[in-house]
């Protein structure tokens, strides 16, 4: 039987520090604060969006296309039914620009009539009534008159690129030539929904003179808020933007919540009444925003010895028919698609085109696991190929301080690749399971109806196998990202002496809430309790940025420690240098309010040269290792991941338990895109577009997953941290495939591993069938 | 219309509704009970159990005729139904400390669905955890944390 759980590491890790899981004392007792919105989440207080009461509010709808590629001649609504009692807005009714303000101005707000529906389930015009029964009933009675268009959904057929980017360092001709092994291989994604358990949802409750006040479930206030300003023509103060209590985001409320709120502000303009627009769960996963699908190719050159001399990478991602944040995906897809590892010759091209699908958009990772799948994969199939074990291949090629990425960025501080490779596979005990593997699948040789055949066997239904992958990610956003944003945060000090934190961060789950006031009451040096962290209402806090791309701690967490120990030092100096804490309430009152606002100056290194992709990428990278074990059905191909030890880098751990919970959650949404969680697709439409039909994994699929945390500090923000939300994200998925592979000999290519995949794979050397053992 | 008599959280309730309208919109509409949340509507993610005289139920698949003289238990009758004098019972208490809440919109159905398993004597197997919450997705946590919080409330008495 399979270990169900693998002891913990013996020694310590050098350089740097491990935090033992072994003396983790739970919440409360080791000093860490609780969650701070924890008891109105447990006891249901909690407000999230639906569970808002606004008098007089109406329901809202939107009529979507059900044509991939169609030109829009006509909105026509039923002649016969009674229209008086209820709205219907259309691309007509819209003040301003007709777009969703993002990268680019492509996405309509609605399909205008004479425009073109570029997707299945594009939003053409809007619904909004003072019950629901009237909302369903005449919501089918509007037709929409089309004519059909010819429609692309193959990404690499599709000539209308979004994004191009190349990456290129060395002279790849000659790494080739000097290479001993040239290995080639392509592999594919899929599509993968966010799954907030929590629908999207807004209210939009219209305001004196045109305004528009927005309550909603979201990530990044000042993206809706920017949405507004454009689309209704209105101001600053008339938008206004406040986070309710949001049940998950996972990058799907990053930058959809903008369109759902510009729906149910013109249904609310229109019937001069707050409009209420939750969507249900078909309707979310028919038209919201996926992970983007992509074909990534390889062609890599080593020596005997198994080190890297030539890298080239081929990456294509479907964006779907409208931009929303695909050439950033896309970016940083391509920045780690050579994954943490030294490679003197790299050539990495990359584009992003349209398809006549739903745009594809954030999602936890943002375009890294896609790339650092097929990487990974790529390297344990070097491993293979070169009989090394696939820890001792990585350990010769991953970075050290001081090694340099293609874009040229020099790695100087705070490179933990080693270490988190040392601790999963000393956790795992890796090597030894690997030979218990090896053992295994000898045994079974010749056991079963294929001679010599170690994988198929009468003697053995299951067999089991263990995987490893290695993994990086960029904490903050890409390039000149951070610079272009130029944050603001700020700390206050009112002038009835309360301690205030203002920030446009918001709290999805992750944690936001509890570390803010916990960083700032540890610098003040005061009880956690007595440091507020108001809420993300764009009337009351400062743009800081979205809350995205594992920014929020590492960037406007560090404006907010500068910001209070600029405050601490102030208000100190100005009462005879006695300590904050005993001193602030009095200077308050004698001085009235304090607030510091902080902005964000770059950190030190090359500046990112966004042309060329020469400079720093990143301020810094968080570093990651997975080792999965699972065990194959040989006859059904189900895959049972049983373990996966997780072990991340984060610089300083700032809360143990939160952090931890983002490492879990992420390793098993990486399990998940590793073997289930799949779209699938018929003339551009998402088929399985319901919970029944698109599965994530439950409580008996998840793997026991234990979490190591390692703390490599970062030292150009004051408290060292980097980002935790994606980085586990990004090698759970290769694991779990190297694992499958170990079991059953074959390399499933294509994400997810399904059983018909594996079955496939397995299936012997027959015209149709791939041999068993085949790498691609 | 169709009157329909029973008790949520130990305190009686009437409601004259549709027959088929469901239980849900019952507590969070009808009741001002939000607590208990909606998912799916489909009765896959287990957001919105509650407990019909003592079982769990999804909320959203039980219209409201069948509840006529049952017991209904929400999140927000889980302190008071422990005789709890606090905010939290020793469940929700444990789920705090452990870290087994994050974005916490599956939380009041997860917490109902282990109270359930821990008033039928259900102990700190972790397999046996994992069966009892199977009905209920978690999208933030990877199910660790909601495991270890269950398994530490089943291994002390309250």
């Amino acid at each position: 039987m399979p270990t169900r759980t693998l002891t913990p590491p013996t020694e310590t890790v050098e350089r740097a520090l491990v935090v033992d899981p072994g003396q983790r004392v739970p919440g409360r007792a080791s000093g860490l604060p609780l969650r701070r919105e924890g008891p109105a989440k447990l006891t249901g207080a909690a407000k999230y969006t639906d569970d808002l009461v606004f008098p007089g509010a109406w329901y809202g709808t939107t009529i979507r296309s059900t044509e991939a590629h169609a030109r829009l001649l006509a909105i026509e609504p039923d002649p016969d039914v009674d229209w008086s009692k209820v709205v219907v807005v259309t691309a007509a009714d819209i003040p301003g620009h007709n777009v969703v303000a993002a990268i680019k101005d492509d996405q309509p707000i609605l399909v205008p009539v004479g425009g073109e529906i570029q997707h299945h389930a594009e939003a053409v015009a809007l619904l909004a009534a003072p019950d629901r029964e009237t909302l369903r009933q005449l919501k089918g009675r509007i037709r929409l008159v089309t004519d059909k268009l010819p429609a692309v959904f193959d990404p690499e057929a599709s000539q209308h690129a979004f994004a191009r980017t190349e990456i290129a360092d060395g002279d790849l001709e000659a790494g080739f030539a000097a290479a001993d092994l040239v290995l080639e291989g392509e592999y594919r994604v899929s599509h993968q929904e966010q799954l907030y358990i929590e629908n999207q949802a807004i209210i939009a409750v219209p305001g004196e003179g045109g305004g528009i006040e927005i309550h909603g479930s979201m990530q990044c206030p000042y993206y809706v808020h920017t949405a507004l300003k454009r689309a209704l023509k209105i101001d600053d103060v008339q938008a206004r933007v406040i986070q309710e209590e949001t049940g998950g985001g996972f990058g799907g409320k990053e930058e959809y919540p903008s369109m759902v709120a510009l729906h149910a502000s013109l249904l609310a303009l229109k019937c001069r009444r707050p409009v209420r627009m939750i969507y249900d769960r078909h309707e979310d996963i028919s038209a919201t925003t996926k992970r983007h699908p992509a074909i990534v190719r390889h062609r890599t050159g080593v020596k005997r010895d198994g080190t890297l001399v030539a890298q080239d990478i081929e990456i294509v991602m479907d964006g779907g028919a409208y931009c929303t944040l695909t050439p950033v995906v896309l970016s940083r897809g391509a920045l780690h698609a050579g994954g943490p590892y030294r490679c003197p010759n790299v050539r990495i091209r990359a584009r992003a085109t349209r398809t006549n699908t739903p745009p594809n958009g954030a999602f936890r990772g943002f375009g890294a696991p896609q790339t650092e799948f097929a990487v990974e994969m790529q390297l344990n199939r070097i491993a293979d190929a070169l009989e090394i074990s696939p820890a001792e291949l990585r350990r010769r090629n991953a970075y050290d301080e001081g090694d340099a990425t293609p874009t040229g960025q020099v790695l100087r501080e705070s490179v933990a690749a080693h270490e988190v490779l040392e601790a999963a596979v000393e956790a795992s005990h890796f090597e030894r399971f690997r030979a218990m593997t090896a053992a295994e699948a000898k045994a079974r040789r010749g056991s079963g109806t294929i001679p010599d055949e170690p994988y198929r066997t009468g003697a053995a239904r299951t067999a089991r196998g263990i995987g490893l992958a290695l993994g990086w990610h960029g904490a903050g956003f890409t390039g000149a990202g951070e610079i272009h944003l130029a944050s603001v945060a700020a700390v206050e000090l009112t002038a009835d002496g309360r301690i205030r934190v203002l920030t446009a961060q918001t709290e999805m789950g992750q944690g936001t809430k509890t570390i803010f006031p916990q960083l700032i009451a540890k610098e003040l040096g005061v009880p956690g309790e007595w440091v507020e962290y108001p809420t993300q209402d764009t009337a009351e806090v400062p743009n800081s940025g979205p809350t995205v791309a594992s920014r929020t701690a590492m960037v406007v967490g560090g404006l907010c420690i500068t910001a209070a120990r600029r405050l601490k030092e102030q208000v100190e100096a100005r009462n005879g240098g006695l300590p904050f804490h005993e001193v602030f309430r009095d200077d308050a009152t004698k001085h009235g309010p304090t607030r510091i606002d902080e902005r964000f100056e770059p950190f030190p290194g090359e500046p990112f040269d966004e042309e060329r992709y020469k400079g720093d990428a990143y301020p810094a990278f968080g570093w990651a290792a997975a080792v999965a074990t699972v065990e194959v059905d040989l006859d059904t191909g189900e895959v049972a991941v049983q373990d996966v030890i997780a072990v991340d880098e984060v610089g300083t751990v700032i809360h143990q338990i939160l952090c931890e919970g983002q490492v879990e959650g992420g390793t098993l949404q990486a399990v998940g895109y590793a073997t289930i969680e799949e779209m699938k697709l018929q003339d551009g439409r998402y088929l399985n577009d319901r919970l029944a039909t698109y599965l994530i994994p439950t409580a008996l699929d998840a793997p026991h997953i234990r979490s190591i945390l390692l703390e490599a500090p970062y030292p150009h923000v004051p408290h060292g941290a980097k980002g935790v939300g994606e980085l586990p994200m990004d090698v759970g998925a290769p694991a779990v495939v190297a694992a499958i592979h170990d079991a059953t000999g074959v390399w499933i290519t294509e994400l997810p591993a399904t059983p018909e995949r594996i079955l496939a794979a397995m299936a012997p050397a027959t015209p149709g069938g791939a041999a068993p053992r085949s790498a691609a | 219309m169709t009157a329909v008599r029973f008790l949520v959280n130990g305190a009686p309730a009437e409601v004259d509704v549709p027959g088929m309208r469901r239980l849900l919109d019952v507590l969070r509409e009808d009741l001002g009970l939000t607590g208990t949340k909606e998912g799916c509507g489909e009765g896959e993610c287990g957001a919105c159990s509650v407990l019909l005289d003592g079982q769990v139920v999804d909320a959203c698949l039980v219209p409201i005729c069948q509840v006529e003289g049952r017991i209904v238990r929400t999140v927000e009758g889980l302190a008071l139904a422990a005789r709890q004098r606090g905010e939290l019972d020793s469940l929700q208490e444990a789920f705090l400390e452990h870290g087994a809440a994050q974005c916490g919109i599956c939380t009041p159905g997860m917490l109902i669905a282990a109270r359930a398993y821990l008033d039928a004597g259900g102990e700190s197997d972790e397999d046996d955890i994992r069966e009892a919450i199977a009905g209920n997705l978690c999208r933030c946590t990877g199910y660790t944390k909601i495991i270890d919080a269950i398994a530490a409330v089943a291994t002390r008495p309250e």
